[in-house]
């Protein structure tokens, strides 16, 4: 089996825009996951022992559940309960919410290495509850965790391709269905692995200097 | 000029008129003896307070008073309680018995009914706006520059707009010689320079106690004199009611009206900073003095 240039040409359109619902469900996804994890993290720390262990095995139990499982429920069993979603909104759904689970942790442990006494500091000015988390622990917690939120983006780049098992035509899915049809997969499959590389390389390149820009500040 | 007069119009939370202790003995606690006098500064009392960590008996039933505008240095060694009464006043620890009174109102709990009941978070943010700390490691929020160190909390706190708050903290900053790094980021100064601010910024928040835990032992020595003699000044110039915490014995003499000696979450001996240095009354207070001056 050797290499065919002129089929790998073929394909590569069918491939790049398989590459561009992957990375758009995975940044929609992040989005989720970015916001979603904080209220997470803040839904464990209110007054209420109870509600707080609550919020925390919830998100247990979805953290340790897998991707796909969670998927499939997403896109095959919410529908017989009146929620259709479409295939790739499921994916962002689910992939959002599972990686909100790890943002969630990550952003616990920036907001635990917050010295304590900037919260007496914060105390000692007075400032309102609300005003603290917003002015002084969050912008400080972020800051310590922006090199771990990075490489969660480029674990759920890496765990897009499980949105094939629910349909959706990301790039796996689009390199199955180009060799599909000629019953060869090499190129298509060498190419994806490619891909991945290349956006997980230059990724990792921007994360890298957002976390020197912030370390030096 | 003393910073207490740079703002007229701040909200003085002593402004309402108050009604005297004695005449509203308040259930649960012995009657107090007398009311502290009440101006624009207020005094401080401690009754019978008592505070443990886990079976640790820090304060055992404390008492003391400290007069409006007077201004009060505690030593003793280390372990013995100074650090935990100004976090008591601050309200960054909770008594576990007694009271705490700043002025005519109890800073731990409140009037409900009639009956004494712990203090809400509402009640300790009123009553701490009378209160201000600086702290041994600066506490400087390294996430803003040097004027929004000074005025986050003037504006979010005071209501102060943000023009008036930005010029209340050049003011400030004039007057802890550092005008000219208002823009500066807390990790571009020196320890000096960082509690300078630190010391600003508590005083932009007007506060009529200010409690300062040994604000210069972080410094490295060359440092010490600048913020002391800062402070030195602060202390002349305003009627603010201090609580001070340190181990130099020169700034003590020229800053405090009275010295407190604490061993063991007690006071062993008080008196004017001249008797205690120079005549101690207690042998524990001589073994204390001169291991602090031994080193
Ligand atoms: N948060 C805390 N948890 C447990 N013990 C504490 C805590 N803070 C202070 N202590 C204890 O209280 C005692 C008095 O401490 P402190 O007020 O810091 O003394 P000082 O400032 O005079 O050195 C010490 O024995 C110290 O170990
Ligand atoms: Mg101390």
């Amino acid at each position: 089996m050797s290499w065919d240039w002129n089929y790998t040409g073929e394909i590569l359109p069918d491939l790049l825009s398989g590459l561009r619902i992957t990375i758009a469900a995975t940044l929609l996804g992040y989005v989720i996951a970015l916001v979603l994890g904080l209220v997470w993290t803040l839904l464990q720390r209110t007054p209420s022992r109870a509600f707080n262990l609550a919020v925390h095995w919830v998100a247990e139990f979805i953290r340790s559940t897998p991707l796909l499982v969670q998927l499939a429920f997403v896109f095959f069993v919410l529908p017989g309960w009146g929620l259709t979603l479409s295939a790739l909104t499921a994916g962002i759904i689910g992939l959002g919410v599972h990686y909100s689970t790890y943002t969630a942790e990550v952003y616990r442990a920036g907001i635990a290495d917050v010295p304590r006494g900037q919260w007496e500091a914060a105390t000692a000015l007075n400032l309102p509850r609300r005003r603290v988390w917003r002015s002084v622990i969050l912008p400080q917690a972020f800051r310590r965790v922006i090199p771990t939120l990075g490489n969660y983006l480029i674990a759920m780049f890496k765990d897009s391709p499980l949105l094939m098992g629910i349909t959706v035509v990301e790039l796996l899915n689009s390199a199955y269905q180009a060799g599909a049809k000629s019953l060869q997969l090499l190129e298509p499959l060498t190419v994806v692995a490619a891909l991945f590389i290349i956006v997980s390389v230059v990724s990792s390149l921007i994360i890298r200097r957002l976390e020197r820009r912030y370390a030096t500040n | 000029m003393p910073p207490t007069d740079t703002t007229p119009e701040a909200p003085t939370p002593e402004e309402a008129p108050k009604t005297p202790l004695s005449k509203t003995p308040l259930p649960e606690t012995a009657p107090s003896k007398t009311p502290l006098p009440h101006g624009d500064t207020p005094g401080i009392r401690f009754e019978k307070v008592v505070k443990r960590f886990g079976g640790n008996v820090v304060l055992r039933e404390l008492d003391f008073t400290v007069a409006p505008g007077e201004r009060v240095t505690l030593i003793g060694p280390s372990g013995s309680g100074k650090t935990t009464i100004l976090r008591l006043l601050m309200t960054l620890e909770k008594v576990d018995d007694g009271v705490i009174w700043i002025g005519d109102r109890s800073l731990s709990h409140m009037e409900r009914g009639g009956r004494r009941v712990p203090a809400n978070e509402k009640h300790l943010h009123e009553m701490r706006k009378q209160v201000g700390m600086v702290f041994q490691q600066f506490n400087l929020f390294p996430n803003m520059n040097v004027l929004r160190n000074l005025t986050e909390g003037p504006v979010h706190v005071l209501g102060v707009s943000r023009d008036e708050a930005v010029e209340r903290a050049r003011g400030l900053l004039d007057m802890v010689g550092l005008a000219d790094k208002i823009d500066a980021h807390p990790s571009q100064l020196s320890g000096g320079q960082q509690q300078r601010v630190a010391i600003a910024r508590a005083l932009a928040m007007q506060p009529k106690v200010l409690l300062l835990d040994e604000v210069t032992s972080a410094l490295d020595p060359e440092l010490v004199v600048g913020v002391q003699d800062l402070l030195r000044d602060i202390a002349r110039q305003s009627d603010l009611t201090l609580l001070c915490v340190t181990h130099e014995m020169h700034f003590a003499r020229d800053i405090s009206d009275r010295v407190l000696m604490f061993d063991q979450g007690q006071i062993v001996e008080e008196g004017p900073p001249e008797q205690i240095f120079g005549d101690p009354a207690e042998q524990r207070t001589r073994d204390f003095l001169q291991a602090v001056l031994a080193t």
